[in-house]
């Protein structure tokens, strides 16, 4: 079935190529990186995790996201999903792909990485995360790669098949889980330290991710033939509104019982997030202020946006609309999470963290292999559908 | 066996597990109640296990107020005993033990008009070999755990560097090789360590390294470096927790000390007498 990955137009050939011009920047950043020493980001003893394993945390949400295809078309037989759940299958096994990318780049000794299962430590939850992580990507791959070539074939599915398909779904939900246990389980850092983070990540995750499927199915559906259907793209994004708006319920959850309790560990990774911090000599820390300011007032209004049928009654404002609230989650979670988390430090300081030019370009390329898995996927998996109908 | 006796049988087995176990759960409610407040030391404050040593520290925060530079000597003979390099960039700083202000030590503490001895006094920090430390939970390799001494120590060769740990410390304790600590000049000389010591590996760069409470001095019969520096002023007192007889113990027994945010629950082993 991957020969049909080798067969394409120039519009094809074209946007790999530029994914591959990204990918090989990174990869000699990396050599770099590999050779120096973490000490060539932007992060620092204060702020121990930046980019990589933000864009890690937001991913696994992308990953996630995939269940909300799976579980109405497999478990409730929602055929309106029909063509579009193998794309969000796909997109499950890109996102992971460069979750662990992403975790690799971040390690300090990444040729050391297999000690996590040579010395298995159960009590560590990275360590339950390799693991979530690596069984869900193995479902998602087996699971739809099974099903798209029975669908070649003309033939039933294998029955081993659906109880991977079916496991996947509470699989989604523990890798998202288990990826907010992460932070929440941590002494001493009050932004994370919160019982309320696993359900925020899944109701980001559960917008994010299907916001991102819109995107794909709508470019799919202008540069080729594939069309995933009006009714499949209005149901998704239904569950994208009602999926926004618990996300930014719980955000308002947070504000309420930092700001209400007026517990100052509460506020001040709040504070720094969305007013700044000033500290005892006068110096003003606010370089996510902006960034989350906007990430807030596009989201919301891009939510409050899709509750119009007036609003989403045409590819093209669906499109801008998914588009800010994907942009809206990437930025609260791929930045103001983990950051934010870091300020203020134990000893009650603040350093702010700027990546550096080679971790951007490393960032880069991780996300341009994920679309270049991605791409590759989903090329697969039109050729069968297009030409089982023609 | 038909379908109704079946599920007689079923019920009635179901309703004779939970007759017997609910009870039994309700008492361990309530005896594990009875513990949080007794047991485990009055909540926050700790006695961890009893059995086998558990080495810490008292530190008299008044005589390092007395004497400004005994601190800078405490730091100093830790620091390179153990080829701690010294970038001269917060960045990519490394620290065993350092000093801090009262306020950024203790944040949990009123500052609110604070004693005016405390203003400038250099408050010596350093790992708190937590009886319950989380960076050991957090370890996805074991590369950081306790000794049976209760020591919290580092392997550097199992270490991958995904700095969870650093996350994890609550304390700010932890440092990571953000670049090659063996780094030569022309001259073929250590750029970032000054008068290495062979006796102690130096660290390769992408692993997380802090205090080990001198476990090599230890196991040679010494007394950690920083308490031997500040033992002449008596600043420093170094023992086993667990022996009432040491001479810790009869410190803490006499003094009134506190211990770093004691409220997370992760029973530091180092004690300040404010």
């Amino acid at each position: 079935m991957i020969e049909k990955a080798l067969s394409g137009n120039r519009l094809y050939w074209a946007w790999l190529a530029f994914l591959l011009v990204i990918m090989g920047v990174g990869g000699l950043s990396y050599v770099q990186q590999f050779n120096y020493g973490l000490g060539i980001t932007g992060m620092s003893r204060d702020v121990s995790w930046g980019l990589y394993i933000s864009q890690f945390t937001f991913l696994v949400g992308v990953a996630a996201g995939g269940v909300m295809l799976v579980l109405p078309y497999y478990l409730h037989n929602y055929k309106v999903f029909g063509r579009i759940t193998i794309l969000g299958e796909f997109m499950a096994v890109a996102a992971v792909a460069m979750c662990l990318m992403f975790i690799l780049a971040d390690l300090g000794q990444p040729m050391r990485a297999l000690n996590v299962l040579l010395h298995p430590t159960p009590n560590s939850i990275l360590f339950w995360d390799m693991i979530v992580l690596n069984v869900y990507l193995f479902l998602n791959i087996v699971g739809g790669w099974v099903m798209l070539n029975a669908e070649k074939k003309e033939m039933p599915p294998p029955k081993w098949v659906k109880g991977l398909i079916y496991l996947s779904i509470p699989w989604a939900i523990s890798i998202h889980t288990v990826t907010a246990f992460l932070y929440c389980g941590l002494p001493g850092r009050h932004y994370w330290l919160t019982a309320i983070l696993a359900p925020r990540f899944l109701a980001s995750a559960f917008a994010a991710g299907p916001a991102l499927l819109v995107i794909c199915a709508l470019i799919l559906r202008r540069f080729t033939a594939f069309d995933v259907g009006k009714e499949a793209i209005s149901k998704l994004v239904t569950i994208i509104t009602y999926a926004a708006i618990l996300n930014f319920f719980f955000v308002g959850l947070e504000f309420f019982v930092g700001y209400y309790s007026n517990i100052p560990g509460h506020m001040h990774t709040l504070d720094y997030l969305f007013f700044g911090l000033t500290d005892a000599a006068g110096n003003v820390y606010d370089n996510l202020v902006l960034p989350m300011r906007f990430s807030m007032v596009i989201g919301m209004a891009a939510t409050i946006a899709l509750l119009f049928p007036g609003m989403r009654d045409t590819y093209t404002k669906i499109g801008w609309l998914c588009g800010m609230i994907f942009l809206s989650l990437w930025i609260d979670k791929g930045l103001g999470l983990v950051l934010g988390g870091f300020v203020p430090t134990p000893m009650e300081y603040i350093t702010e963290y700027y990546p550096t030019g080679i971790e951007l370009m490393i960032t880069a390329a991780v996300w341009a292999t994920g679309f270049f898995i991605l791409t590759i996927l989903y090329k697969v998996a039109i050729s069968v559908k297009l030409t089982k109908e023609s | 066996m038909d379908n109704s006796r079946r599920k007689f049988l079923k019920i009635a087995g179901l309703s004779a597990i939970a007759g017997i176990a609910a009870p039994t759960a309700f008492n361990g409610l309530l005896k594990g109640e009875a513990q949080a407040s007794s047991a485990s030391g009055g909540g926050h404050g700790g006695t961890g296990a009893a059995s086998g040593k558990r080495y810490g520290f008292v530190i008299d925060v008044s005589k390092f107020a007395r004497d400004k530079g005994l601190a800078q000597r405490c730091i100093d003979a830790c620091h390179s005993i153990h080829n701690v390099p010294d970038y001269g960039n917060k960045k990519d700083e490394i620290k065993w033990i350092w000093t801090d202000g009262f306020e950024n030590v203790f944040p949990d503490h009123s500052h609110y008009k604070k004693n005016a001895d405390l203003h400038d006094a250099p408050i010596l920090t350093l790992c708190n070999h937590c009886d319950n430390p989380p960076c050991v939970r957090a370890c996805p390799t074991k590369a950081t755990f306790k000794n049976p001494d209760g020591l919290v120590l580092m392997d550097f060769h199992r270490c991958i560097g995904c700095r969870f740990c650093m996350a994890a410390c609550p304390y700010g304790a932890r440092s990571f090789n953000w670049r090659s600590p063996r780094e030569l000049d022309a001259a073929g000389n250590y750029k970032y360590i000054k008068n290495p010591k062979p006796e102690f590996p130096t660290r390769m760069r992408g692993v997380v390294e802090k205090c080990n409470m001198c476990a090599e001095r230890l196991a040679e019969g010494k007394i950690p470096a920083c308490v031997e520096e500040a033992r002449g002023a008596n600043a420093m007192v170094f023992g086993d927790l667990n022996d009432p007889r040491s001479r810790i113990s009869k410190v803490l027994a006499r003094k009134f000390t506190i211990q770093r945010k004691p409220a997370l629950g992760t029973h530091p082993s180092i004690f300040y007498i404010i």
